[in-house]
């Protein structure tokens, strides 16, 4: 509960409107913020001296419920005192767009191109975004709730063995 | 001298082909002799990707030992191979690969498809897997199990040895042959 009230005085402070959420899940202090702000808020963390968030320890998407927003979301780590938080934000689906953050960790470059790879997630700034694990010829982006997770090649099956 | 060997030491050599036989000589067809030699001396290339390899580690020591069978000599070359033996899940972006290893290798060829991924895809029907290698590479004996025990391989392998016994020596040259790879996009 502590850190959750140390970071989110700090980024009330300074990004007042730019967070939407701050809340304790389980032992996490979780933070929403606005997607514009987002590499901003970022820096901040990763720059202040007391916070020092220096490790970014995940990147991953995620895509909500109602299929409409995509997120993404990061988990940060200060190792000297142990402080671990996650930051999750969200935007329309239809325009999935976001800053990179390579520039402030570089081992944000392969995570931000699994996230391409698997939501489409455009990250804006990054310097080599193409797939990195499935087919350079894959035109979909698999993870997403519209496209089937079965091969689409397959002829000897059918609904009807599958009670469907 | 050579048969007391052969008692002494338990081995079996393989039966000679049909033939006339006499002092000094022995005269049979070249198809069978080049059939018996191909199917004594199989080199197989392991194209292992996950628990099917495991499986075919086994069979490749000394419990189950498929030297017995003569092939104890891999060929991690597919240049230098008879058999490709594929044994695992096959993911998509592994497919290019494999055909290329089915390609650098030298007629005749034959290939095992181990296990249930690398027949039909097993359980992973997924966007990512490739739902059977036979969709991009001739195969000749399937080996169904998840995994197949050593024992169940080793049918494969031998099915195979059969049919590089028996095979017609024109095979190979055959419309029909060319008419298959050339369904596969090989040329």
């Amino acid at each position: 509960m502590e850190l959750l009230e140390i970071v989110n005085t700090k980024l009330k402070e300074n990004f007042a409107d730019a967070i939407e959420s701050a809340e304790q899940l389980y032992d996490y202090p979780v933070f929403t913020v606005n997607k514009d702000k987002v590499h901003d808020i970022l820096k901040f963390l990763k720059e202040d001296e007391e916070l020092n968030f220096h490790f970014l320890t995940d990147l991953c998407g995620m895509q909500t419920a109602d299929e409409k927003q995509l997120g993404v979301i990061y988990h940060l780590h200060n190792m000297p005192k142990n402080y671990r938080i996650r930051l999750k934000t969200f935007f329309d689906i239809n325009k999935p767009e976001i800053p990179t953050a390579t520039d402030l960790w570089p081992a944000a470059n392969w995570m931000e191109r699994e996230t391409y790879d698997f939501f489409g997630v455009k990250f804006k700034g990054h310097p080599n975004l193409k797939r990195i694990l499935n087919v350079d010829e894959m035109d979909i982006f698999p993870l997403r709730k519209e496209y089937p997770l079965e091969d689409q090649g397959r002829t000897d099956k059918n609904d009807s063995m599958f009670g469907r | 001298m050579a048969k007391e060997i052969i008692k002494r030491t338990k081995l079996e050599i393989a039966k000679s082909p049909e033939g006339l036989e006499g002092p000094g000589f022995f005269a049979t067809k070249l198809e069978d002799a080049v059939g018996l030699a191909r199917k004594n001396s199989l080199w197989p290339l392991p194209f292992a990707t996950s628990c099917c390899g495991i499986e075919f580690m086994a069979t490749m020591a000394s419990h189950y030992d498929l030297g017995r069978f003569g092939s104890e000599r891999l060929s991690f070359s597919p240049r230098q191979a008879d058999m490709l033996m594929v044994m695992g899940t096959i993911a998509k972006k592994m497919g290019p690969t494999l055909r290329q290893v089915y390609e650098q290798m030298a007629e005749p060829k034959w290939v095992l498809s181990v296990g249930a991924c690398a027949s039909t895809g097993g359980i992973f029907d997924t966007y990512s897997v490739l739902q059977g290698i036979d969709k991009i590479i001739p195969v000749d004996v399937y080996v169904p199990g998840c995994p197949p025990r050593p024992e169940q391989i080793l049918e494969g392998v031998l099915k195979i040895q059969e049919m590089a016994q028996n095979e017609s020596f024109r095979r190979r040259e055959s419309d029909e042959y060319k008419k298959m790879l050339n369904s596969y996009g090989i040329e």
